[in-house]
């Protein structure tokens, strides 16, 4: 009895070391490039593991945030972020609505139509040329529209609509409510906190948005934020190795200040929107 | 009155009569819930144009396509392209390097969450359960690109902090970024790195809806905590462990597209070339389109081909599957 009670003791204290090292794990590498960011340069070139600036600048900030480009960028991410994630969000709710009605003739074909696409796709080049074709290219809209619904965030949405009591959707019909006004007046205002959690997915992908940019926006004047950051840190690089004309190499402080202009709007609203992300796992877990 | 031909006549005028009727019905019932089929109208366009368009413009992969003539004007040009690939050992290389990486994130990446998962279930102090739980997941949420800044900074060859620390072993430097030899592990590493977390984050919502009774149940009868995990944490987590697999093995063809795309350089070509970057580098940048969408084609069937079957084994052994 006392070998097996000191046995679990042991374990439990294995188990908070263990989990509490993967905790540092994960939260040095920011840890780490925000120091570097502080520092000034010539800290940064003497190899050393940094767990405090030694001498503390704001130099790579002051020059990062005079750049013009890094402001167009946030303007071009913000834009993408707001007007994005909203139109996602309206396509997304309309959808999923009437697909959560499993009574409704049609929906399980479309609905099988949809999901469909995660399985099968006609590939990069079709979608490219798909992209080109409507016109899209280097515009904001490539950013938003080719992606607009992700078929995973209309699942999840589908599945919360299903656990609403329909008898509640019911009662408002008999009141002479529209589908319509059911959908706004009944269902939303009940399903806040899914609305957010997926209001949330589609933020965060559209912060984080990169790759179609690459695809699609080759005038640097529309470039998001991500690809301004990719930019700074890789471009100049690749310049230089090629002998291009660029030879100016920037500085890590200078660097990492942008990968910190990049992911402190995320960092600093993590803390605050990380539970609906639970809740949006949870949704998932739940479906199957 | 009623003469053969009066009844034929009737009938023959009846028919049609039935069918309208029944299309009326049709139509009454798609008109009383006319909003409910409008508010689909915005999604059933963009799957078509975004989707179900390219699905039938992979038929270029069979044509000589050119911008010029459309695909509908191209000349068709059968199996070529596919017998041009097939005999092309760049080709055969960027496969290897596809299936390669991706079992080595298969075989790396898909554990470690539930193992954190099992290990986070035995932790009864709540708030340190909520607080790792909420930092590991934090990577999930950042851009690949600002994880490779963030990898720029940490493996840098003369003064990133994973090199000074090898230095004091008297090992290194290392190019993790530029060394044909680690770089494999590099991205294996930041993938795992990234994403663990949010794979616990799962596995950690299944656990939440096991019955607690069970546990009571269980302890009641003696059992130990390493038996309560093999008996009722890990069976009531298996239909999850089943979907993420069947999921990960239907994309096997995926080997971190953004990733690569934002960490490799010609250095490492050889060892991270995969489909998808290929495909990016011969179609976007160099406008051989037929050729690139027979490559991304041939990726989409071996996926679709590799779904079917690990849901039909999932099936098979008794569990829900995908679809």
């Amino acid at each position: 009895m006392h070998s097996r009670f000191y046995g679990s003791r042991l374990f439990d204290g294995f188990n908070v070391i263990i989990l509490t090292l993967l905790g540092v794990i994960t939260l040095y590498p920011f840890w780490d490039t925000l120091v570097v960011s502080l520092s000034p340069l010539d800290d940064n070139l003497s190899s050393a593991v940094h767990l405090f600036p030694r001498h503390f600048t704001l130099a790579a900030y002051d020059y990062i945030f005079g750049m013009k480009e890094l402001w167009t960028s946030y303007g071009v991410t913000i834009f993408v972020t707001v007007v994005g994630t909203l139109i996602s969000m309206l396509f997304t709710v309309l959808a999923a609505y009437p697909l959560s009605k499993s009574s409704l003739k049609g929906t399980r074909v479309i609905m099988f139509l949809f999901v469909f696409t995660m399985m099968f796709s006609g590939g990069i080049i079709p979608t490219y040329l798909v992209v080109k074709n409507t016109g899209l290219m280097n515009s904001v809209w490539a950013l938003i529209i080719p992606t607009v619904i992700f078929t995973y965030n209309l699942i999840l949405m589908r599945t919360f609509f299903q656990t609403i009591p329909e008898s509640l959707e019911d009662s408002a019909k008999i009141d002479g409510c529209s589908d319509v006004g059911v959908l706004f007046r009944i269902v939303l205002p009940l399903s806040l906190p899914s609305l957010a959690t997926i209001t949330l997915f589609y933020a965060v992908a559209r912060w984080n948005e990169y790759f179609n940019a690459i695809f699609y926006i080759t005038d640097h004047d529309l470039w998001p934020l991500q690809l301004f950051l990719r930019g700074m840190l890789f471009q100049n690089e690749a310049a230089y190795m090629s002998g291009g004309e660029s030879t100016f190499l920037l500085g890590p402080s200078v660097k990492m200040a942008s990968v910190m202009a990049a992911a402190l709007p995320i960092l600093l609203l993590y803390p605050f929107f990380q539970k609906y992300f639970v809740k949006g796992a949870m949704l998932g877990a739940v479906k199957e | 009155m009623s003469t053969p031909e009066n009844k034929l006549v009737l009938s023959k005028v009846s028919l049609p009569d039935k069918k309208v009727l029944r299309k009326h019905a049709a139509l009454r019932y798609v008109w009383k819930h006319r909003y409910m089929y409008l508010m689909l109208v915005p999604a059933v366009i963009y799957y078509i144009i975004y989707h179900y368009v390219p699905m039938y413009g992979a038929v270029i992969a069979f044509k000589d396509f050119s911008i010029t003539k459309g695909i509908m004007g191209s000349p068709w040009a059968g199996f070529e392209h596919f017998q041009y690939l097939f005999g092309l050992d760049k080709f055969w290389r960027v496969f290897w390097n596809t299936v390669q990486i991706s079992l080595l994130r298969l075989v790396f990446g898909f554990p470690l969450p539930l193992i954190v998962a099992l290990l986070l279930n035995e932790v009864r102090r709540q708030l340190f359960k909520r607080s790792i739980q909420t930092i590991i997941y934090l990577p999930h949420f950042i851009s690949w690109v600002i994880l490779g800044g963030l990898m720029v900074n940490l493996l840098a060859l003369d003064s990133g902090a994973v090199n000074s620390m090898l230095h004091g072993i008297g090992i290194g430097p290392i190019g993790f970024m530029s060394d044909p030899t680690y770089f494999r592990g590099t991205l294996i590493g930041s993938m795992i790195w990234k994403e663990f977390g949010w794979g616990t984050v799962i596995y950690m919502a299944a656990l939440a809806a096991v019955n607690p009774q069970l546990y009571e149940a269980a302890m009641m009868d003696g059992a130990n905590r390493w038996q309560r995990m093999l008996h009722i944490t890990l069976p009531g987590i298996k239909s999850t462990i089943i979907i993420l697999l069947i999921l990960r093995l239907g994309s096997m063809m995926e080997a971190g597209f953004e990733q690569i795309l934002i960490l490799y350089n010609p250095a490492v070509y050889s060892v991270s070339d995969i489909i998808d970057t290929y495909v990016y580098r011969i179609g976007v940048t160099e406008g051989q389109f037929s050729i690139a969408a027979a490559v991304g084609l041939f990726k989409s069937v071996i996926n679709f081909t590799l779904l079917i079957i690990a849901n039909r084994l999932a099936r098979m052994t008794g569990e829900q599957g995908i679809y």
